[in-house]
């Protein structure tokens, strides 16, 4: 057993190929770092259903939130509101007017309903038609019924709203849909608060990994130590840690996924007698690719954003002795 | 190679475990340490392999002055020397052969060289047939050559080992040291903290004894 010595002997230990040496390294270090998982799967499961868990709630309420106004949107005709003209103006002179207002960019549509039109439809509703037929004239006005354009908001429907009803033929505007625009504002505030607590549970989230990945770092402190003492540096000793932390993000966040659709397809079936019911045909919307990756990417984002401060403080405070 | 200059190292108590020591290794040469525990053989080796830095004075390891070698670079200074130590500092939660190939695969060195440079590593310290087995599993003289493997697998220039045969009876020393001596002549150069004056007798090497943080006396074969 004789000592060789070859040729580079003597030149420092050099990487070759950089980049595939990057990459091989990457992969075993991500591959070693799930292995280390799977070795204590209880723990980690624990884990993995507590992030689940923690980001299912706001993917869920979100969810919920698109549904309701996708319903909600369906209400959009419930925006249209009555104008009530003077009992002065003619029939010609409102059909003027209607042509007038339709002729504006926000205004979707007019239907003039005039007061012959009213009446023989209020007989027929009413059950009235013979007491009716007892009036000698017409007590109703030609209205309008006008339904604001898709680009209105909330205030610019009340300015809309106002200015018709300076208008002088106008007798009297009549909205009876304020409870959609009350509810868009409450939905408003839902989203804000989702997006809150969305906030706070990713703290949590950050906290929880962040503190296995501290304890974990603990228990391998030896092995840091030994490993810097033959020239690791910093980066190396946290690679693993970081991989570990994006690990948990995507297992995570993937049991979210799983939980989510799971409780949309339970609502499946009551929406659908729900919707039954109403004659309508609402369905619920369930997660698209591009939430499903935007879940996951977050859940990810959270693991390493997580390991990365755990790991950056701990690591620097191990040195050997 | 290595060079102490009026080296001096105080640690926050006060006790002073390197008092004003100068020394100075050359390349190729092969030296012991020797002296009581707490002579300051360990802080030595610890000043050389930036552990510690010193109080006062100055240690250049292979031209290079370990004063200015700033704390991002420690890691790659590290690299440069090989170290071995009394308790092997192995990891035992994988096999002799990934022990040994830590050090390449911290350098970087592709899977393919790292491969052929640990069963190089390995069988220069007669371990080739072991390199699938636990660290466990192995016994102390078995394990202190699986860290002199993974000391020798980057090819350093110097390399510094601490007690390497304080755990090891005398058969299991002397093999230890007959492999240093094997690297000594294909020209590293090697310091060796040990109390075993009659064994390095033997090897007929250089031997600097410490005495309180002091040079106490050289022993000098040659001369």
């Amino acid at each position: 057993m004789a000592v060789t010595r070859n040729s580079d002997a003597v030149t420092p230990v050099r990487s070759s190929g950089a980049f595939s040496v990057w990459l091989t390294r990457h992969a075993s270090t991500s591959v070693g770092a799930l292995g280390r998982l799977s070795r204590q799967p209880f723990a980690s499961l624990m884990i993995i259903l507590v992030i689940g868990v923690t980001l299912a709630l706001p993917a869920a309420i979100n969810v919920i939130v698109k549904n309701v106004q996708s319903v909600s949107s369906s209400w959009n005709n419930a925006l249209d509101f009555s104008v009530y003209l003077k009992q002065s103006v003619s029939v010609a002179e409102a059909e003027n007017l209607s042509q007038l207002i339709r002729q504006r960019a926000d205004i979707e549509s007019v239907e003039l309903i005039t007061a012959e039109q009213a009446l023989a439809e209020f007989k027929q509703q009413s059950g009235f038609g013979a007491a009716l037929d007892q009036l000698g004239e017409n007590p109703l006005p030609h209205a309008l019924v006008v339904r604001p354009g898709p680009g209105n908001t909330g205030a610019s429907l009340t300015l809309l709203q106002e200015e018709i009803g300076n208008l002088p033929e106008t007798e009297l505007v009549q909205v009876d849909t304020e409870w959609v625009q009350r509810f868009h504002a409450i939905l408003d505030i839902v989203r804000q608060a989702i997006a809150i607590g969305s906030a706070l549970l990713g703290m949590a989230i950050v906290v929880i990994i962040g503190n296995t990945i501290r304890l974990d770092i603990e228990n391998r402190r030896e092995e840091i130590e030994v490993t810097k003492l033959i020239g690791a540096d910093n980066a190396f000793v946290r690679r693993p840690f970081l991989w570990t932390g994006f690990w948990y993000g995507l297992l995570g966040g993937s049991f979210a996924l799983l939980l989510v659709q799971y409780g949309l397809y339970l609502l499946k079936e009551p929406v659908a007698r729900l919707a039954g019911l109403y004659q309508g045909n609402i369905s619920v919307a369930t997660l698209g690719a591009a939430e499903s990756a935007a879940i996951l990417g977050i859940a990810v984002f959270l693991g390493l954003l997580a390991s990365w401060i755990t790991a950056a403080r701990h690591m620097r405070r191990i040195e050997p002795r | 190679m290595i060079q102490l200059d009026n080296v001096t190292k105080r640690f926050p108590g006060g006790q002073e475990a390197l008092s004003g020591l100068s020394l100075s290794v050359d390349k190729g040469e092969m030296v012991f340490v020797t002296g009581h525990s707490g002579a300051g053989k360990s802080t030595l080796l610890r000043l050389i392999a930036l552990i510690e830095r010193p109080t006062s004075g100055e240690v250049i390891v292979d031209n290079q002055n370990t004063r200015r070698v700033k704390r991002r670079k420690i890691p790659a200074y590290r690299r440069q020397i090989g170290m071995v130590f009394q308790d092997h500092k192995l990891l035992y939660d994988r096999p002799v052969f990934d022990n040994v190939a830590l050090p390449l695969i911290i350098a970087g060195v592709s899977h393919r060289d790292a491969g052929r440079r640990v069963r190089a590593a390995l069988d220069q310290v007669s371990l080739l047939h072991k390199e699938k087995q636990s660290p466990q599993t192995l016994s102390a003289g078995e394990q202190q050559r699986v860290g002199i493997a993974r000391a020798i697998v980057t090819r350093p220039k110097v390399l510094i080992a601490d007690e390497p045969t304080g755990n090891l009876d005398p058969d299991l020393s002397l093999e230890v040291m007959r492999i240093f001596r094997r690297f000594n002549e294909v020209g590293v150069t090697l310091m060796i903290a040990s109390h075993d004056i009659a064994l390095i007798d033997r090897l007929g090497c250089r031997r600097i004894a410490l005495e309180g943080g002091q040079l106490q006396q050289e022993v000098d074969p040659w001369q």
